[in-house]
């Protein structure tokens, strides 16, 4: 099954290699892939331009799965997702700010919606903290604490002014427009620090989805565990947010097609991975070809991903 | 330390002056408690007369305010919780089963402080993972999702995993609560089973009867103090349960086990026999 997926994932970015107002050939991307490039323009689009975002694409993908995995997993809950508990919201915070308050640029505003991210699911954390975090209450702090956040970005965004506003606005939707070798290289490092170590912690957490006192005694130091992991998952997240802004559902959904598809039971963090790397390739190529206009891949993922949103809460509450 | 050489033996497991508390609320104060190597311990009491917080307590759960739990010698507390739980298992009342797993997937994770993240998966682990659904009857069932069980099966599952753990000593907590009579019987029947294998077992049970039949230690706990510990047939008595429970009755011998046997006393204001 993994394998499939990164067949399919392999197959949706080539296509976006290929696809772009530049017409260029398979044969065309396969020489500069494989081979030396027939000429310099194909090469620079190619390699320059397309792949950055492609691989961009399949690294925030595969960050927001795996997030969306370890919080599901964590709060033993399809609903308990970073961008439903208000991680993603806290991170547009901290980015407005830095964007509308002290002017900054894409660095500045990477660097406060990181802060925002961590800020947003520390308080989160504290607030739901009673001799320990429960899931289920943790998504109900989170839920409250992201509803006063998008109050507070929607006033700071009419407060600010028009043009400010916009680019606020554009950030705000979530988008791989204009990225590339520059934003790629610090989401690489950072991610191949993170992804490992959530891999490591996957069996702890397997653990604890049996419960605290199970997973205590069967040799988990359940409150240890759970903060390293939240960190993890709120670091994915937050990587995905500062280099592109906040993208939402992916990692809501990613997981519980991963789980479908795997029929596994447990975290499945590679699984839920390498689901987000597929679907946020192919919503960013939908975005950019299927409508004529480039759209912000974010636009893509709010409107697919709320139709499953919904099915979800309608599911959930005929249980 | 005089105080700890002073009721010192050779016991795996044992409790020296504990002082229990849930946040500012003390349950148990100066507890001691030794559980005998290779017995069958059952803890009774009304309720939250502190059996399931001691059992917390033995099994490192809960961390106690004063005193210690010594596990082979050394506090629990300060070894390797990795170590603990090669030695002591415990099933909790807590256990959740997550969504669509399998028993054997479920019976597998019992099997996490013999692993590591470089040594996931053995032969030793295949083979204790196989032995304890056969011990617990559950091997049939191997490929069925744990949702789908009966209340009896999943019960069986549950110790099942924490017998995969393959610990010298395991701690149940009210495993009977929620089966019907027979798989009460069948459950204690199997731990008995464990027991005789030579594992050291220790349960909370509600069932007085039942803790008499099957228990080859019994220790009896009121208001967060053990009130009386030893053989079933040399300490419970009517006057025992009637200081436990608060209960007027007779003890007469089981007629099939000739354990003690607990029937309460008809009182004149409850219940009427029928003519």
């Amino acid at each position: 099954m993994a394998g499939l997926m990164a067949l399919i994932i392999g197959a949706i970015g080539i296509a976006s290699l290929v696809n772009g107002t530049y017409a260029t050939s398979l044969a065309d991307v396969l020489s500069v892939l494989f081979g030396d490039p027939a000429n310099d323009t194909v090469r620079m689009i190619v390699v320059e331009w397309r792949l950055p975002r492609a691989a961009l694409a399949v690294l925030l993908g595969g960050a927001l799965g795996m997030s969306g995995a370890i919080f599901q997993s964590l709060t033993r809950n399809p609903l308990g997702s970073p961008d439903i508990i208000g991680f993603s919201v806290g991170s547009y915070t901290g980015a407005l700010i830095a964007i509308i308050l002290l002017s900054g640029g894409y660095y500045e505003t990477a660097v406060g919606s990181m802060i925002g991210g961590v800020a947003t699911a520390t308080a989160v954390y504290l607030l739901a903290w009673r001799k320990g975090v429960q899931g289920f209450r943790l998504i109900i702090v989170g839920i409250g604490v992201a509803a006063v956040l998008s109050a507070f970005n929607t006033w700071m965004i009419r407060e600010a002014e028009l043009n400010i506003a916009m680019s606020a606005a554009v950030w705000g939707a979530g988008s791989l427009n204009g990225l590339g070798v520059e934003q790629l290289v610090p989401v690489v490092i950072v991610l191949l620090l993170i992804m490992p170590m959530s891999c490591f912690m996957s069996r702890p957490l397997r653990q604890l989805e049996m419960g605290d006192d199970l997973a205590c005694a069967s040799g988990v130091h359940t409150n240890r565990a759970r903060l390293i992991l939240i960190l993890l998952g709120v670091a994915l997240t937050a990587t995905v947010t500062a280099a592109a802004g906040p993208i939402s559902f992916i990692a809501l959904v990613a997981p519980q097609i991963a789980r479908r598809l795997t029929r596994a039971t447990g975290p499945a963090l590679v699984s839920s991975a390498l689901m987000g790397c597929l679907l946020l390739l192919f919503a960013d190529w939908a975005a950019q070809h299927a409508f004529g206009a480039q759209l912000p891949v974010g636009v893509m993922t709010v409107s697919v991903g709320g139709m499953y949103f919904l099915w979800l809460l309608v599911r959930e509450s005929r249980k | 330390m005089t105080e700890f050489m002073a009721s010192s033996h050779s016991d795996r497991l044992q409790a020296e002056n504990l002082t229990l508390r849930y946040d500012q609320r003390t349950i148990s104060q100066g507890l001691s408690v030794a559980i005998p190597d290779g017995s069958f311990t059952v803890i009774v009491g009304p309720n939250a007369c502190g059996k399931s917080t001691l059992l917390r307590a033995l099994s490192r759960l809960l961390q106690p305010s004063h005193g210690s739990v010594i596990l082979d010698g050394c506090s629990i507390h300060s070894m390797g919780a990795k170590d603990v739980a090669r030695r002591l298992g415990l099933l909790p009342q807590s256990a959740i089963a997550p969504d669509g797993i399998t028993v054997a997937d479920l019976v597998a994770r019992g099997r996490y402080p013999h692993q590591s993240f470089l040594r996931q998966w053995s032969r030793a682990d295949e083979e204790a993972v196989a032995k304890a659904m056969v011990a617990t009857n559950v091997a049939d069932l191997s490929r069925r999702q744990v949702d789908e069980l009966s209340g009896g099966q999943r019960q069986r599952v549950w110790v099942s995993m924490v017998l995969a753990q393959e610990t010298p000593i395991l701690l149940l907590d009210e495993p009977t609560t929620f089966l019907d009579i027979a798989h009460q019987i069948e459950l204690l029947d199997l731990l008995s089973e464990l027991n005789r294998e030579g594992r050291t077992i220790v349960a909370v049970l509600h069932d007085l009867n039942h803790a008499c039949r099957y228990a080859s230690h019994l220790v009896a706990m009121k208001g967060g103090a053990i009130v009386a510990s030893g053989k079933p047939d040399e300490i419970v008595n009517a006057a025992l349960v009637e200081a436990i429970f608060n209960l007027p009755c007779i003890v007469i011998p089981d007629p099939e086990s000739n354990t003690p046997m607990i029937v309460p006393r008809v009182r004149r204001s409850g219940f009427a026999p029928r003519k």
